[in-house]
């Protein structure tokens, strides 16, 4: 589940926006207790609340005193938001740099989108 | 509850060996340690210091705010199962075990030693010494952890344990401490295996504090350099390398030390890539020298 390339509470914090982002996790839903998360996940438990902490600072999760934590309304949107802002620098763009060192030519990248949305709508 | 407080503790063996060298050691109550060292590194010495075994000639050591040595009240509340078996006896049986350390013990759960004894499939009237290696070890990891100690140390407590065991115990040992928060020691050799159940990681080498810090920002500590060799050198002079490997005109530098968000877009831009190192890896290179 976790590796060694991020702080552990970093991988747990984008491990819960992906469950947001698939719509496994919807508005207002309950999360894990960070209890309950670092027992599955053979984690030390503040390490797992360091994660949601990170969560509720950027105003992925709220917390109901007492209660536990939620995603917040407009988790989802945001997120979305953000990956899509990253999309091109971080995708694209490394994708670009990529065919040109291995000598594919851009003309050939841009068919293959054009043929993946062909398909797509076919 | 259960803090520990260590100032300039030195301890000398016959013979001119140093074991333990003007260590100075602040560990919070409440906190999942993880206790690494080499064998020989002084490991065993110190916390048999902080469970009393021993008494403290140069330096202080306080639990709690007391000095543990035949320190009665408080030593009821530190429990150090290691491998040279006090807790567990060779002329004793399993079920004894459990009784002397019912009596003993202050907080002692005997449904969770019970439970305990179940999972790790220990026969409850067979003698400690017809156990195996691996029962013996099962069998004092339930006494450490059905103690429920304010301190709980276990030194190298799996030995002989397969791995399917271990990780009982690594699941145990999580869930009891996430409705029992105390303070819990583990030294231990596995770090792969149980590295992200610390809390906080303290190295120590010959006797010396290496190293004390949160187990995350200890791994963000370390990183691998990776790219042309030239450029991997030019980036990381001047920082402090723990390790070097080249194949053909790719090089990897271990460093350890922050990288600052300047340095990275400085390795962005030339092509490199950085990437954490595994806990195992930066202990093997903070500990290594001569073997002890």
């Amino acid at each position: 589940m976790f590796d060694d390339r991020s702080p552990i509470y970093h991988q747990i914090a984008e491990s819960i926006k992906n469950d947001i982002l698939s719509g496994e996790l919807g508005a207002d839903e309950q999360v894990m207790s960070t209890n309950q998360y670092a027992a599955y996940y053979r984690i030390n438990p503040a390490t797992a609340a360091k994660g949601f902490q990170q969560l509720v600072d950027e105003g992925v999760l709220y917390k109901r005193r007492g209660i536990g934590m939620f995603v917040s309304p407009d988790a989802r949107d945001m997120l979305l938001a953000q990956r899509r802002e990253h999309f091109f620098a971080d995708v694209v763009e490394p994708m670009v740099a990529e065919a040109r060192v291995i000598g594919i030519p851009l003309d050939d990248v841009v068919a293959r989108i054009h043929s993946l949305k062909a398909e797509e709508s076919a | 509850m259960s803090g520990i407080e260590i100032q300039n503790l030195t301890v000398r063996y016959p013979g001119d060996v140093t074991a333990i060298d003007d260590l100075t050691l602040k560990l919070e109550g409440g906190k999942i340690y993880g206790l690494l060292g080499r064998n020989g590194s002084g490991k065993t010495t110190l916390m048999s210091l902080i469970a009393a075994y021993r008494r403290v000639t140069e330096g202080t050591i306080l639990v709690d705010g007391q000095e543990p040595f035949e320190n009665e009240e408080l030593t009821q509340h530190i429990c150090l199962v290691r491998d040279s078996g006090d807790v567990v006896v060779d002329g004793d049986s399993v079920k004894g075990t459990l009784r002397r350390a019912r009596r003993f013990r202050p907080y002692w759960d005997e449904e969770f030693a019970q439970r305990l004894l179940d999972t790790f499939q220990l026969p409850s009237k067979r003698g400690v010494a017809k156990l195996s290696r691996g029962q013996k070890s099962a069998l004092g990891i339930t006494v450490g952890l059905a103690s429920r100690a304010p301190l709980t140390m276990l030194d190298e407590a799996y030995l002989g344990m397969d791995a399917p065991s271990r990780y009982a115990f690594y699941d145990i040992l999580l869930e009891d401490y996430i409705e029992n928060p105390r303070t819990i020691i583990l030294s231990t050799h596995l770090i792969e295996e149980v590295g992200r159940l610390f809390e906080q990681v303290v190295i120590i080498d010959r006797g010396r504090l290496v190293v004390h810090d949160d187990t995350d920002s200890l791994r963000m500590r370390g990183a691998a350099v990776v790219g042309p060799a030239v450029a991997v050198d030019d980036f990381t002079t001047g920082m402090t390398i723990l390790g070097e490997q080249r194949l053909g005109g790719t090089k990897s530098v271990t460093v350890y030390g922050e990288i600052d968000p300047d340095a990275r877009a400085v390795a962005a831009d030339w092509g490199l890539e950085l990437s954490p190192v595994a806990l195992q890896d930066l202990f093997v290179h903070l500990t290594k020298g001569d073997p002890a």
